[in-house]
Formats: C-alpha cells, sequence, structure tokens
C-alpha cells in the first residue's frame, strides 16, 4: 500500500496546482511513491469521499490558498485531522497573497462597490446569500469572512513552503525528499521548517550589481528610460521588494527585468515583511528634513499595497481598521 | 464629560540624548503623565517599525520615539533614518485606517528635561482624545495536544463551551 | 423534493458545485451551478498603482495567468494613451502564443481529456492524467510532458517565470529577446507544431473514431443554439491577443463587431442571490432567463465561439482544419458543446503556428520593446481572449496612475449562464425516473461543463461582503418585485 498524498486549493488561484505540474516528468516519481487520494484540480475525489477518510490517514497534504470563507475553514480543520503531515504550501496558504490585499478594505465598502460596476445591471439590489429560496428548495452558499487568513491562523501547521507560486525546481526537490523519507532513506526536518526556499534574502540570489545605495529618487517603472540590466534596480531609483522577501527563487524577475514583489514572503526571522521594507528602504534614501524625505518618499505613492502586497494577512496588523470592526461586529 | 481612557503609550527613547533627558526630568522631579512605558535603545535608528508595529499590535494606543537632534546624533546620521523610518510608517498606517498622530517623533538633548516632560504630557492628551486602538489580538488555532485527534476534541470542546 | 449534490466539480480550475433537485418519481425538475467563492480583486486593486496590474491580476488566475498580465498591460497602455512598439507587442503576442499552447494541451490531457481516454465510466483512481499516462504508455505520456514544457520555458524566457509572469509594463516589455533566445523558441515552436498535429490525429482516432463519443459529441444531450462571441482580426480571423470583438447569433449571423471601450454598450451582468459569479448577457438582446435561442441574451465565449465568431483561422495548418471540423458537423455556427474539445485542438495548431510565425519575424528580437508615457493617465480598457473566453480589464486612475475604479469581465463568466443550460440539460438527459444514478452518470452531467474548460477562480471577481438576510420576491420572469433585507428591518 502506498502512502496517501492530497493537494487542495482553498481562496486560491491554481498557480500552485501548475507550479506542481510544472516539475514535470517527476510528477511520475510522485504517482510511483503515492496514492493520489483527493487533488479537484486533477481528479474526480468528492467532499464527501474525503469526509469518511480516517484520521491521519493522508501522508501528505499540501494546502494551498488562503482561508476567505466557511468552506475554506471547513476544509482546513477537515485536511489537518485527515492528515498527519500538512505543508501550508505557497503564499495565499503561508500569509495570504495578494488576495490578502482585500483585508485593507471592510466589507461593506467592498460589497458596496462589487454590485454597481459599469456593467452590471442590478436595479433589484440582489446580493448573494448564504441562504437563498428557489422555486425547489434552498441553496445555500459559504459565509463570507470579514479578514481573509492564512492556514496557521486556523490550525497547525507542518511545513512552511513559500512562493506565489513555489517554483518548480523547489518542488522538485521537495518531491524528491518526500519520495526519499517513504523509502526510509531520510528524515524530514524538524516540525515547523520553512522547506523548499532558501535561508537568505533574493538580493543574494540576484546577479546585479550592487555598490552604496544612495536612493535620492524613486521613480515608476513606466517612467524610467531604458534600465541598465547589470545594476540593482533599487540603485537605479526603481522599488524592488528583494531586500525583505526571502530566497529560493533565484531572483528570475529583476533577472528579467522587472522588480521583485515579494512573493516568497517575508525574509527569514522578519516578524512583518512589510516593515522589514520599510527599514530596508528608509535606509537608503537621502533626505534629512521633512520636506526633503517627503519629495522621496512620494515616489511610493501606495506603500501598504507595496510593501504588504502579499503579507498583509500574516503581518503584525494583519488588515486595516475597519477591515477588523467589522470581525468584531460579526 | 470626562475622558477617562488612559492610554498605554510605548516609548522608545535613544541612550545618549534623550533617555538622560527623561532621566533629568526624573531627577527634578517633573510631574509628567505616567502613561509612557519607557524603552531604552541605543540609538534612535535601531527603531525597526516592527517594533512600533508589535507596540500598536499587542495593546499600545500610541507610539512615542524620541532621539538626539539632528546633527547631534552619538552615532552621526542615524536619527535621520529614523526620520525616515517614521515617516514611511506614518504614510502606511494611515492606509491601514490607524491615525498617523499615534507614533509621534521628537527630538531631546539631555538638557531638555523639562521640555520632553511637556512634549509628553501634550502627546498623552493627543492619544486620549484619538481613543482606545484595542487592536484586536493574533487568531491562534486550537493549541496543540499530543495529536492531531486531540486537538481536534480540544477545539470541539471549546465551541460547545463557547 | 429530493436533491443531489455535486460537489466539489473536479477537473477545472476553482470551486463549484451543482445541485440537482428530482421530483418525487425522480425526474430532474431544475438544477443550479453555483460558484462559492469570491476574493475581490476589483476592490482591493483600487488604490494600487496601475503598472501593477499585470502583476496583481495575475493572481486571479495561475493557470492562465498571462491572460490577465496581457489585458492588464493593454488596459495601462490605453490607460496611459500608448501603444508598445512593435517588437514589445510582438513579444507579447509571442509569449501568449506559447502559453495558449500550453493551457490548451493542459486542458485536452489533464482536465478534460481523461472523460475520452478513459471513459466517463473509468474508475475515479484511474479517470486523470495518471490513469492516461499508464493507458496511453510513457512515450505518448513524455510528449504531453514535454508539450507543457517547451510552452512554460517560451513563457518563461519572455515573461520572467513559468507561473505569474512579470515583464509586461505600461509602453511595452522590461526585456527583449536575444538571438540564443529566439532560436531556442523557434525550435520549440516547430516540435509544437507537429504535437499539435498529433493531438488532432488522437482526437480523430481515440475520440471521433469511437462510436459511443462520437454520438456523445454530435448528439442532443449537450448542445444549445446560443449566441458566440471572439475576438478577430481586421480579416475577421481568430486572434486571441488583440483586435474587436465578434458577436455572432445562434443562426451564425453576425450582429456586430466591437472595440474594447465600448463593451458596456454590448455586455451587462445579472446577479443572482445563489451564486456568486455574476451572469454577464447581451444587452441588445435582453435577459429572458435560463433559455437558448436567438431571442435569449445568453452567449457563450470559448474556443468553439471563436471559431464560431470568426470567417477562419489566420495561419494555413489551422485553417485546414477549420474547414474539416464544419465540414464534419454540418455548417456554421456548430452547437454542440463537446465539440469545444476538438475547436480547442484547433486552436492549439493556430497557437503553436503563430508562435512560429512570431518566433521568426524579423523585429522579434529588436531592442526597442518599451515606450515611456507621455501623457496623464485616465481611463482605458484592454480586451484579449482568454483560453476560456472574452477577457475584459477595465480601469480608470487618478492623475498619478493609482486606480479609482476596476471593472473585469472575465473569461469563465461570459460561460456562466451557458454552463448552468448545459448542466441542466446533461441532468434532464441522464438522471431520469427509475435511473440508478451511479458516479459515471454524474460524471457525465460533470462533463458538461468541463468542456467549456472552466476557470472559477478567473470567473469570480465579485467583492467579499457580509451576506445579510434577503427575502426577494419575484414575478413569473424572475424579476425581483420586492426586496426586503434584515439590515432594513
Amino acid at each position: 500500500m502506498k502512502p496517501k498524498f492530497a493537494m487542495y486549493w482553498a481562496a486560491s488561484c491554481g498557480g500552485c496546482e501548475i507550479a506542481v505540474l510544472n516539475i514535470d516528468a517527476k510528477v511520475l516519481d510522485l504517482d510511483a511513491n503515492f496514492d493520489v487520494a483527493f487533488w479537484p484540480a486533477a481528479m474526480d475525489v468528492k467532499y464527501k469521499d474525503v469526509e469518511v477518510m480516517a484520521d491521519d490517514s493522508i501522508l501528505v497534504t499540501l494546502f494551498n490558498g488562503g482561508i476567505r470563507t466557511a468552506e475554506n475553514e471547513h476544509m482546513a480543520k477537515l485536511l489537518r485531522r485527515k492528515s498527519k503531515i500538512l505543508v501550508a504550501f505557497g503564499s495565499c496558504a503561508n500569509e495570504g497573497c495578494i488576495p490578502g490585499l482585500a483585508n485593507l478594505s471592510s466589507r461593506k465598502v467592498i460589497f458596496d462597490t462589487a454590485y454597481a460596476g459599469p456593467s452590471t445591471e442590478n436595479p433589484g439590489g440582489i446580493r448573494p446569500l448564504t441562504v437563498a429560496a428557489v422555486a425547489e428548495g434552498e441553496l445555500r452558499l459559504p459565509a463570507f469572512e470579514p479578514v481573509l487568513r492564512t492556514l496557521d491562523q486556523v490550525v497547525e501547521v507542518d511545513y512552511h513552503m513559500p512562493g506565489c507560486p513555489p517554483e518548480s525546481h523547489q518542488i522538485a526537490a521537495v518531491v524528491d525528499l518526500l519520495v526519499q523519507v517513504v523509502q526510509g532513506k531520510a528524515e524530514l526536518p524538524p516540525k515547523g521548517t520553512v522547506i523548499g526556499a532558501g535561508q537568505s534574502t533574493v538580493c543574494d540570489e540576484c546577479p546585479r550589481q550592487r555598490d552604496v545605495k544612495r536612493i535620492s529618487r524613486i521613480r515608476r517603472i513606466q517612467e524610467m528610460p531604458p534600465l541598465d540590466p547589470a545594476v540593482c534596480l533599487l540603485e537605479q531609483g526603481l522599488m524592488c521588494n528583494g531586500p525583505a522577501t526571502r530566497s529560493g527563487c533565484n531572483a528570475r524577475c529583476p533577472q528579467a527585468g522587472a522588480p521583485c514583489i515579494g512573493c516568497y514572503g517575508a525574509a527569514p526571522e522578519a516578524l512583518d515583511q512589510g516593515a522589514r521594507m520599510m527599514t530596508a528602504i528608509a535606509s537608503v534614501i537621502e533626505g534629512k528634513d521633512a520636506e526633503a524625505i517627503d519629495e522621496v518618499l512620494d515616489g511610493i505613492p501606495d506603500p501598504a499595497g507595496m510593501f504588504y502586497r502579499f503579507s498583509l494577512a500574516h503581518s503584525l496588523l494583519r488588515a486595516s481598521r475597519s477591515a477588523h470592526r467589522e470581525t468584531e461586529q460579526a | 464629560m470626562a475622558n477617562d481612557f488612559e492610554p498605554v503609550i510605548i516609548g522608545f527613547t535613544c541612550n545618549w540624548c534623550s533617555y538622560r533627558a527623561a532621566d533629568v526630568a526624573g531627577t527634578t522631579r517633573l510631574k509628567y503623565a505616567p502613561n509612557v512605558r519607557l524603552i531604552r535603545l541605543m540609538c534612535s535608528g535601531r527603531i525597526d517599525p516592527t517594533f512600533v508595529l508589535k507596540a500598536l499590535a499587542d495593546g499600545a494606543d500610541g507610539v512615542l520615539i524620541t532621539g538626539c537632534h539632528p546633527g547631534d546624533c552619538h552615532y552621526l546620521e542615524q536619527n535621520y533614518k529614523a526620520m525616515r523610518r517614521h515617516r514611511l510608517l506614518q504614510r502606511t498606517l494611515a492606509q491601514l485606517g490607524i491615525e498617523p498622530e499615534r507614533v509621534h517623533l521628537t527630538w531631546a538633548s539631555a538638557a531638555e528635561g523639562a521640555m520632553l516632560a511637556q512634549t509628553i504630557d501634550r502627546f498623552v492628551e493627543q492619544v486620549r482624545g484619538l481613543g482606545p486602538l484595542r487592536w484586536p489580538a493574533r487568531p491562534r488555532p486550537a493549541a496543540p495536544a499530543a495529536g492531531h485527534a486531540e486537538a481536534a476534541e480540544a477545539a470541539q470542546v471549546e465551541e460547545a463551551a463557547s | 423534493m429530493s436533491r443531489i449534490t455535486i460537489d466539489p466539480m473536479t477537473r477545472l480550475e476553482g470551486h463549484g458545485k451543482i445541485e440537482i433537485f428530482l421530483d418525487d418519481d425522480g425526474n430532474v425538475v431544475n438544477s443550479y451551478l453555483q460558484v462559492p467563492e469570491l476574493r475581490g480583486f476589483e476592490r482591493f486593486c483600487v488604490g494600487r498603482p496601475v503598472e501593477e496590474m499585470p502583476v496583481l491580476t495575475n493572481r486571479i488566475c495561475g493557470v492562465c495567468p498571462e491572460a490577465h498580465h496581457m489585458a492588464a498591460a493593454k488596459a495601462a497602455d490605453a490607460v496611459y494613451g500608448v501603444e508598445p512598439p512593435p517588437a514589445g507587442r510582438k513579444l507579447r503576442e509571442l509569449l501568449y502564443s506559447a502559453f495558449y499552447f500550453a493551457d490548451h494541451t493542459t486542458h485536452f490531457y489533464i482536465l478534460g481529456g481523461p472523460d475520452f481516454i478513459m471513459g466517463p465510466d473509468a474508475p475515479v483512481a484511474e479517470r486523470n492524467i495518471l490513469g492516461v499516462i499508464h493507458k496511453v504508455g510513457l512515450e505518448i505520456g513524455s510528449k504531453v510532458i514535454q508539450a507543457r514544457h517547451y510552452g512554460h520555458t517560451t513563457v518563461e524566457m519572455i515573461g520572467g517565470r513559468k507561473v505569474h509572469p512579470c515583464t509586461a509594463v505600461p509602453g511595452g516589455m522590461t526585456k527583449s529577446l536575444s538571438e540564443t533566445e529566439r532560436a531556442e523558441i523557434e525550435r520549440m515552436g516547430r516540435w509544437a507544431v507537429e504535437f499539435a498535429q498529433f493531438s488532432l490525429k488522437l482526437f480523430g482516432d481515440a475520440v471521433l473514431g469511437n462510436p459511443e463519443y462520437r454520438d456523445l459529441i454530435l448528439g442532443d444531450a449537450y448542445s444549445h443554439r446560443t449566441y458566440y462571441m471572439g475576438l478577430v482580426d481586421a480579416q475577421n480571423r481568430v486572434n486571441f491577443y488583440d483586435g474587436r470583438v465578434s458577436v455572432v447569433s445562434p443562426d451564425g449571423e453576425r450582429v456586430g463587431t466591437y472595440a474594447p471601450h465600448e463593451y458596456t454598450d454590448w455586455i451587462s451582468e445579472r446577479v443572482e442571490p445563489w451564486s456568486y459569479l455574476k451572469f454577464p448577457y447581451l444587452k441588445k438582446v435582453g435577459w429572458k432567463g435560463f433559455v437558448d435561442g436567438k431571442d435569449s441574451g445568453i452567449y457563450m465565449a470559448t474556443p468553439l465561439s471563436r471559431l464560431n465568431a470568426a470567417d477562419g483561422m489566420a495561419t494555413p495548418l489551422a485553417q485546414a482544419e477549420y474547414e474539416r471540423f464544419y465540414a464534419t458537423l454540418g455548417g456554421k455556427p456548430v452547437h454542440q458543446r463537446l465539440a469545444i474539445h476538438w475547436a480547442r485542438l484547433v486552436e492549439l495548431l493556430y497557437a503553436a503556428e503563430r508562435w512560429v510565425e512570431l518566433a521568426t519575424d524579423p523585429e522579434i528580437t529588436s531592442p526597442d520593446v518599451r515606450v515611456v508615457p507621455t501623457k496623464t493617465p485616465t481611463e482605458g480598457v484592454g480586451i484579449v481572449e482568454a483560453p476560456r473566453g472574452t477577457l475584459t480589464h477595465h480601469y480608470r486612475t487618478d492623475e498619478r496612475g493609482l486606480l479609482t475604479m476596476v471593472n473585469l469581465v472575465v473569461g469563465t463568466t461570459n460561460n456562466n449562464a451557458a454552463m448552468s443550460l448545459s448542466i441542466n440539460k446533461a441532468a434532464r438527459a441522464f438522471i431520469k425516473a427509475g435511473t440508478v444514478v451511479k458516479e459515471g452518470l454524474l460524471n457525465r452531467v460533470e462533463m458538461a461543463y468541463r468542456a467549456y474548460d472552466p476557470c472559477l477562480g478567473c470567473a469570480t471577481h465579485s467583492l467579499p461582503g457580509r451576506i445579510p438576510l434577503q427575502v426577494s420576491i419575484r414575478d413569473a420572469q424572475g424579476n425581483p418585485i420586492r426586496v426586503l433585507r434584515s439590515e432594513d428591518a
């Protein structure tokens, strides 16, 4: 009997699933050593089949996606019970990822915006409901929670694998490790370890030349003349999240001429990725009085979005005040 | 109607100027509001925005940062970094719905004990006017027991009890 | 009344469930496709700088991030009133063609294909890509793996990463192509053309050549007469990256074409209380309920729609397949939804041919791939064809280029009503009084939506919100007469 493997998506985009498929032929190693017990992207096992599985009967579950609805929460708890090893896979499960930016707004504001777009025709003011009556009976939708949460804010997580998505060479390395463990040739690292990633920041993997930073002007990428492909992007005045972001991705984006946007989450030992960015940027910009400093900072028109792009839900504050207020009223 | 809310304020002071100013205020028995809990760092440039955010997330209603006057930093230029971090932090806090005035940066030389006492009093009143922040605690999963089954059971018992 | 629930929908992207209501005899009374997911992009992108939209909206969908990346880049171009230089535009389309090739391959072999290659009634444990590889053997299995690898590697070489590319910005691209990269991309593209031809042959032999499947495809259970939509170039041929949107009626007559900024003249979206996903329909025809036909505004996007809405394909091998497709199926337009699988493979071939065309274009290695905008940003619309359907990104910004309004009409969203019709019809066709409802039967109901290659994470861009209790009283046409809400009490 091969041990069981599962992969599940909560509030997610499917990119983690594609990244797993992008390990190419190595997916056959997965197949040779595991029985895939549950993977809605690729096979037809349904929720009712998971409910009747024995506790701890799945050896390892890769759980991606954030906890946005009551269904996501239910599946997180269900899969925690059914799985010996639960991995928070990808940025959404680990720190909330880009959908975590919804935590900047209250549900009411979001709600009022949703059904009033230029192409929406809704004169009756209809809203989706958790329980809707139709002619034949009742239809249910899972309740929407006011604040998006990460997997480890809902259940105990055994390992963390960051990335949006985790790069396929890292996934391949982790699959190799899992196969070795199953074959009794290796041991898993201590619980709580961040796997499939580096122990430093993206800057360390980036081949661009870094020198002394004295940034007197920050511009946006569309304003830039052709950028020097060999020089650090920050030093050229383009915001880059490399200093605050965990390594492991081979700094692909800076190598392609685009700034790091922070998708591998907080650098090791940083409690708050946004705070780490703030301190890093403040250390290297010019300005000795309020006016001069403000002029440089005006080049970052959206600091919350830029610094917390992937990690707002896992940051120290986690959400805006108005979003939190709705949790209290719930 | 009197506002009886007593703000909780964390004060990060630098060792060289502003901590000594606070000391002077104390030894000259100047009265000032007791709401500020002082934490001494070697330099205002040591202030990581993480400290401020953690203070606010863990129950502080305001944060006061004090350092040496620009040009007088014991480590030459690090108080400029404090200024830059402070201004960037304020912009970010505003987007999160936290009044930027809750995080105040002020300069004080070692001789300015009285001025610092006044600054503290003013800041406490300002935060009192803003009201309590009361940031919600971080959600945590059910306390991990020896096995997952026990943890699930514990969670169920908790749910039933609440 | 009893019900059958299929939860979750599987072998697609995103979350969905199907509720089938049965009367006491066991006949299907009605079916509902409910989408229980939302994340709220249209709200939380407000306040973000517009140049970030290509990487922010990528995360709407990790299966088709390239589609959002390009629609966002085009909308951002329009916001700034710029056009990328020709080489920048061609690089985007080259990336896009390779992506289409990878995505259509993924759908045919991994998502929808197993129903045909293993059979609709095959055991669940085998009715998936791993079962397919065991059945067809490693030689073919390796080809499928290689096809995806080549497509994603080309995306990575131009876009920076395999999933969630990062190089499209307002005004063009952040990097150009070297000759070494170009030569490698051309080599992979030529292999891709052969693989597409192999796939079409496989479909012909294994699917059309199997009488049971042929009957399923040509039969009525999965057929609906609706309007069709797709981007076309200046010669009215299918184009994935740019053009005007062509709309044709169930009879095949072209109703008209529209430019991106005109989309609100053509499309409206309805809301139902039992799904987070809205229901677009053609404004000019109007919403008549969940019915098909010329008088109903329900339309379909998808590869089949694009073929129906165009006059042909822009590359020679694909054009020959286009002609063979319609000759076999009895002319245009084709209404059978399972034929979408075949149309998808015709597009697979076009994507590969276009990949080679662009990889051998003399301008493709030009270093001139980006212009710096000079105008103040305001408003813009960008439209591409996502593999699942027409994708529209509409932005408004302030004078600094920070977003003040975001409206998205996404590929699969276009198909919400059409999929609902298809599921309902298939349920009625396969589940009747006295039927023993086995798993394979329910799978045949699921095959009704799988043909559309749904991307439900894409589709749901409504926003998180509190769900108050609401009672909605409607007339016989479904229009609300009175709405009572708990928060109004």
